[in-house]
C-alpha cells in the first residue's frame, strides 16, 4: 500500500466516494466527493500526537471490528495510506459540544482544520474499476447462535483482530473475563449455504477456519473443535495445510453447528457454551461444552451493491455481487465498457484470487487505453433527425444511457449504444433505427420464414 | 377490525382459562372477535401425520366458513398446534391444484367452497402487530412490575409460519415488558415441549424436554412461565410431578397463559381470567398484582 501510495502515476483520493459517473469508455466523467476529515493533508506528518492527546476514547474501532477501541482523532489503523488522521465528528467533543479543541493546539503543524468541507472532484478518466469488495454476515441474523446475546461468541472478523499481534489484545487469544479458553468451536458456513440466508458457498472460510484452529494451537493449549459441512480446501497447498490441521490434533467434526447456547443439562456444562450439532459421522446428536465460539460468518455483497451498481452501470448476478461479461471469456470486463470488477464484489474470494483478478482487471484496462480506440458493435441505434421530434422518450428507455438530447433532437453515443433495440420501441416517431435489424429487414425475414413452400 | 375468533377443542375442556382470559383481554382491549359459527376440531398433528388430505379438509371447511360469514375477515386462533395446520392448509391449497381439487370435491358435499382468501393469525401476534405497544400499554393499570416471567411460545408458534423469528421468537417477550413483567431471557422460548409424544410410548424423551424447560426456566430465576399454546402449557403445568418423579427434582412452577398475564394487567377479575383453575397456583404470586 506504501507503495501504491508513493507512485508517481497514482493518486490515492482516500476517504472519498464516487458520486457520479456520466459518458463513456474512454471518456467518463467522474465525480468525487473527498469527505473533510478535519486534518490537512498536506501539513500533517502523522506524528499521532492528535490522537495520543484525544480525551474523546473508548469508541469502538471498527477497524478492531469492535473489540478494540480508539479515540475520536484517530488513524483508522497503523498502517494506513495515507498517514493522515480523521475526525469521527459524531464523538468529538469539539463537533459535539463547541468545546475542548485538543487537537488543533497541539498539532504542531497546525493541520487539524475544523472548518474543512467536503471537496467534489472531477475526473476525466478512460476506464474504471471497482473493487468494493465484501460485508460480513451479521450473524444477529441467525440468533440461535448466541451472538451479542452470549459472551465469548465471536464474528471471524473478530477473532482475526484478537488474533492479531498488533490487534487490541496484543494476539493473545483470551475470554471477556481475562482467562485462556481450554476448549473453542470453530463453526463453519454461518449464514453460507443456508437457504435462510445465502445459499452459495463463500469460499474462504474453511481456509481461514483452519488457519484460526492453527493460530490458536500456537498460543494456547485448547482444544480446538471444527463443525464443517464439509471441507473446501480447494487452492494449491490447501489440501495439504487441511492434513497438517488434521496432524496437529484439531478435532474435525461433519456437521453444521446447529446452535450455541448457554442452557446447560448437566455439571460438566456448567458455565460452558454448549455447541450443538449433529455429528455425521458418528450419526448421533452431540453437546459440546467449550469456552469460545468462533463464527466462520460468510462473505456477502456491501449493503451500498444496489446503489453502486447503479452509479457505475453494473448488473448483478442472484447472490447480489457484481456480474462478469462473461464468466470465462470475460471475467473483468462487465456490460458497461470500460468498467471492470476485481476481488471480492464480484464474488467471494480469497487474496490469492483477488490478487490475480485485479492483475488481470489492471492488463486489460490498461490495454484498452494504450491501444487509444475501441471496437464497436456493429448493430447500433441510428437516428433519423428529419423524423425525431425531440421528445425524449428514448433518453428514458436507453439502459446504457448511450442517448442524449443534443440541440433539439436525440443523438446516440456510438460507444456506449449496445444495439438492443430498446430505443426502437420506444420511439414514438419511428425514428431511430437499428443497424442491421432495419424494419425492412425483419419484415424480409418474417415473409421469407413464414412463406408458404409447395411440398412435392 | 373485526377478527373472526376459532378457539379450537382444547379451550372446549381442558384449558378453558386461555379461552375466557381471551375474551376478556379482547374485551378489554377493544379487540372485535367473532367466535366462528360451527366451527370443527382442526384434525391436531397425530391426524395430520395420518390422513393428511382428511385434515386439509377439516380446515378448510373452518376456512370456507370463515370466508362466506365474515369475508375479509382474518381468522384468528389462540392454539399453535390449531394454527399450524391452518396456515399449511393455506399455503398447501395455494400451491397445489390437485389438492385443491380434492379438497373442493369435499366441501362440495356440504355444499361449501373456500376461495383461499382467509389469512390465519395467532391471536399474540395480532396484539403485538395490530394492536401495538402503546394501545396495549394505555389500558395497563396494573403493570406486572417485579413478576419475573420465562416466555415460552413451544416450537410452532414461529415455525413454519415465520410470523416471528422461528429460532429466537421475541413477540411474547416483547408483550410481557410492555405490561411491566420482568421478562427472563430465556433461550428455550421455542424450543419442543414434547407435544404428543407426552400422550405416547416415547414419553420419557417428553418428560426430558419438559424438564429443560422448567430447570432452565428457575435457573434464570424465573417465578413463572407464560404460555401461548394450550399443548405446551399442558405439557410444561400437568406433568411437574413426574418430571420430579422422575429426575429427583422439586418443580412447582405456576405456569399461565399469557392472556391471564396480560388481563391482571389490565386490571381484571380473576374469574373472568380463569384463575384459580391452575394445576399448580399462581395466587400468591399474583396476589400484589391484582386489587
Ligand atoms: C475474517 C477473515 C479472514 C480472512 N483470512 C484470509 C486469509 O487468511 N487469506 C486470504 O487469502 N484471504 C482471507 N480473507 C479474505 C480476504 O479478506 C479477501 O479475499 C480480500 O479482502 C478481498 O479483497 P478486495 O480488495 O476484493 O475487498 P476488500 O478487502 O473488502 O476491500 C474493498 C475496499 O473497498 C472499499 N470500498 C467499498 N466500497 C467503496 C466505495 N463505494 N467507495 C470507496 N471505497 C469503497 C472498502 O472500504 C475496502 O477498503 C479473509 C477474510 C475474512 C473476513
Amino acid at each position: 500500500m506504501v507503495s501504491v501510495g508513493q507512485h508517481e502515476n497514482i493518486e490515492i483520493l482516500s476517504y472519498g466516494e464516487v458520486e457520479e459517473v456520466s459518458g463513456y469508455v474512454g471518456n467518463f466523467k467522474v465525480k468525487v466527493r473527498k469527505r473533510a476529515r478535519y486534518v490537512n493533508e498536506d501539513l500533517c506528518t502523522g506524528c499521532g500526537l492528535c490522537q495520543e492527546k484525544c480525551p474523546a476514547k473508548n469508541i469502538l474501532s471498527e477497524f478492531d471490528a469492535g473489540i478494540g477501541t480508539r479515540k475520536a482523532i484517530y488513524m483508522p489503523f497503523a498502517q494506513a495510506v495515507p498517514r493522515v488522521p480523521v475526525i469521527d465528528t459524531e464523538n468529538c467533543i469539539w463537533f459535539q459540544k463547541g468545546k475542548c479543541g485538543a487537537c488543533q493546539k497541539l498539532c504542531p503543524r497546525g493541520a487539524v482544520d475544523f472548518e474543512q468541507e467536503d471537496e467534489v472532484v472531477e475526473l476525466d478518466v478512460g476506464t474504471i474499476i471497482v473493487a468494493t469488495g465484501f460485508d460480513l454476515f451479521d450473524p444477529i441474523r441467525a440468533p440461535e447462535y448466541g451472538y451479542d446475546r452470549l459472551d465469548n461468541v465471536l464474528t471471524s472478523l473478530e477473532f482475526e483482530r484478537m488474533i492479531n499481534a498488533a490487534g487490541p489484545t496484543g494476539g493473545k487469544v483470551l475470554l471477556k473475563d481475562g482467562r485462556e479458553p481450554e476448549r473453542v468451536a470453530i463453526l463453519h458456513c454461518i449464514g453460507s449455504r443456508d437457504e435462510r440466508y445465502n445459499v452459495y458457498c463463500s469460499r474462504v472460510c474453511c481456509m481461514w477456519s483452519l488457519k484460526f484452529a492453527h493460530l490458536v494451537k500456537e498460543v494456547t493449549d485448547a482444544q480446538i473443535y471444527e463443525l464443517y459441512i464439509d471441507m473446501r480446501s480447494f487452492g494449491k497447498g490447501y489440501e495439504e495445510f487441511y492434513k497438517r490441521l488434521l496432524k496437529e490434533g484439531v478435532i474435525f467434526i461433519r456437521g453444521k453447528g446447529a446452535e450455541v447456547t448457554d442452557v446447560v443439562e448437566g455439571p460438566e456444562e456448567e458455565g460452558k457454551l454448549i455447541v450443538k450439532c449433529e455429528d455425521t459421522l458418528l450419526g448421533q446428536l452431540r453437546r459440546i461444552p467449550v469456552d469460545m465460539v468462533i463464527l466462520s460468518t460468510g462473505l456477502e455483497p456491501r449493503r451500498d451493491a444496489v446503489e453502486v451498481a447503479h452509479t457505475f452501470g453494473l448488473s448483478r448476478s442472484a447472490d447480489g455481487f457484481f456480474l462478469e461479461k462473461h464468466p470465462k471469456l470475460a471475467p473483468v470486463e462487465t456490460a458497461s465498457d470500460g468498467v471492470f470488477i476485481a476481488g471480492a464484489c464480484q464474488g467471494p474470494k480469497d487474496i490469492p484470487d483477488t490478487v490475480a483478478q485485479a492483475g488481470a482487471a489492471a492488463v486489460v484496462a490498461l490495454g484498452m487505453m494504450d491501444k487509444g480506440r475501441v471496437a464497436l458493435e456493429p448493430s447500433i441505434a441510428q437516428v433519423n433527425v428529419e423524423r425525431c421530434s425531440g421528445c425524449g422518450e428514448c433518453v428514458m428507455a436507453c439502459p446504457y444511457s448511450a442517448i442524449a438530447l443534443v440541440q433539439g433532437h436525440a443523438q446516440v453515443e456510438e460507444t456506449a449504444c449496445k444495439g438492443c433495440g430498446t430505443c426502437v420501441g420506444h420511439c414514438l416517431s419511428r425514428a431511430i433505427t437499428l443497424l442491421h435489424f432495419t424494419d425492412e429487414q425483419l419484415v424480409a425475414e418474417m415473409r421469407g420464414a413464414l412463406r408458404l413452400v409447395e411440398v412435392a | 377490525m373485526a377478527y373472526t375468533y376459532y378457539p379450537g377443542c382444547s379451550q372446549e375442556v381442558s384449558t378453558k382459562a386461555y379461552n375466557l382470559s381471551t375474551w376478556a383481554v379482547a374485551g378489554a382491549l377493544g379487540l372485535e372477535l367473532v367466535e366462528l359459527d360451527d366451527w370443527n376440531c382442526c384434525g391436531t398433528s397425530p391426524s395430520y401425520s395420518l390422513r393428511s388430505l382428511s385434515t386439509f379438509a377439516l380446515n378448510a371447511r373452518n376456512l370456507g366458513l370463515a370466508e362466506r360469514h365474515s369475508p375479509g375477515c382474518d381468522l384468528v386462533t389462540i392454539c399453535n398446534g390449531c394454527f399450524g395446520i391452518m396456515d399449511k392448509t393455506n399455503r398447501r391449497l395455494a400451491e397445489d391444484a390437485e389438492l385443491r381439487e380434492r379438497v373442493g370435491e369435499a366441501l362440495a358435499v356440504i355444499d361449501l367452497e373456500y376461495r383461499g382468501s382467509v389469512r390465519v393469525r395467532h391471536l399474540l401476534e395480532v396484539l403485538v402487530n395490530d394492536l401495538g405497544q402503546e394501545t396495549i400499554q394505555e389500558k395497563v393499570t396494573h403493570p406486572l412490575e417485579g413478576l419475573q416471567v420465562a416466555p415460552y411460545l413451544g416450537c410452532a408458534f414461529s415455525r413454519p409460519s415465520g410470523i416471528d423469528d422461528a429460532e429466537f421468537p421475541t413477540a411474547l417477550g416483547d408483550l410481557l415488558s410492555w405490561i411491566g413483567a420482568d421478562v427472563v431471557d430465556y433461550p428455550l422460548r421455542a424450543s419442543c415441549c414434547g407435544g404428543i409424544l407426552m400422550m405416547s410410548d416415547k414419553k420419557e424423551v417428553a418428560l426430558k424436554l419438559v424438564h429443560n424447560l422448567l430447570a432452565d426456566a428457575v435457573r434464570r430465576g424465573a417465578s413463572c412461565l407464560a404460555t401461548a399454546c394450550p399443548l405446551c402449557h399442558l405439557n410444561v403445568e400437568a406433568y411437574q410431578g413426574q418430571v420430579n418423579a422422575r429426575f429427583g427434582t422439586d418443580f412447582s412452577l405456576p405456569v399461565l397463559f399469557f392472556t391471564q398475564l396480560l388481563g391482571v394487567s389490565l386490571g381484571l377479575g380473576r374469574e373472568e381470567l380463569g384463575l384459580g383453575t391452575e394445576l399448580v397456583s399462581a395466587a400468591a404470586l399474583l396476589a400484589p398484582h391484582m386489587t
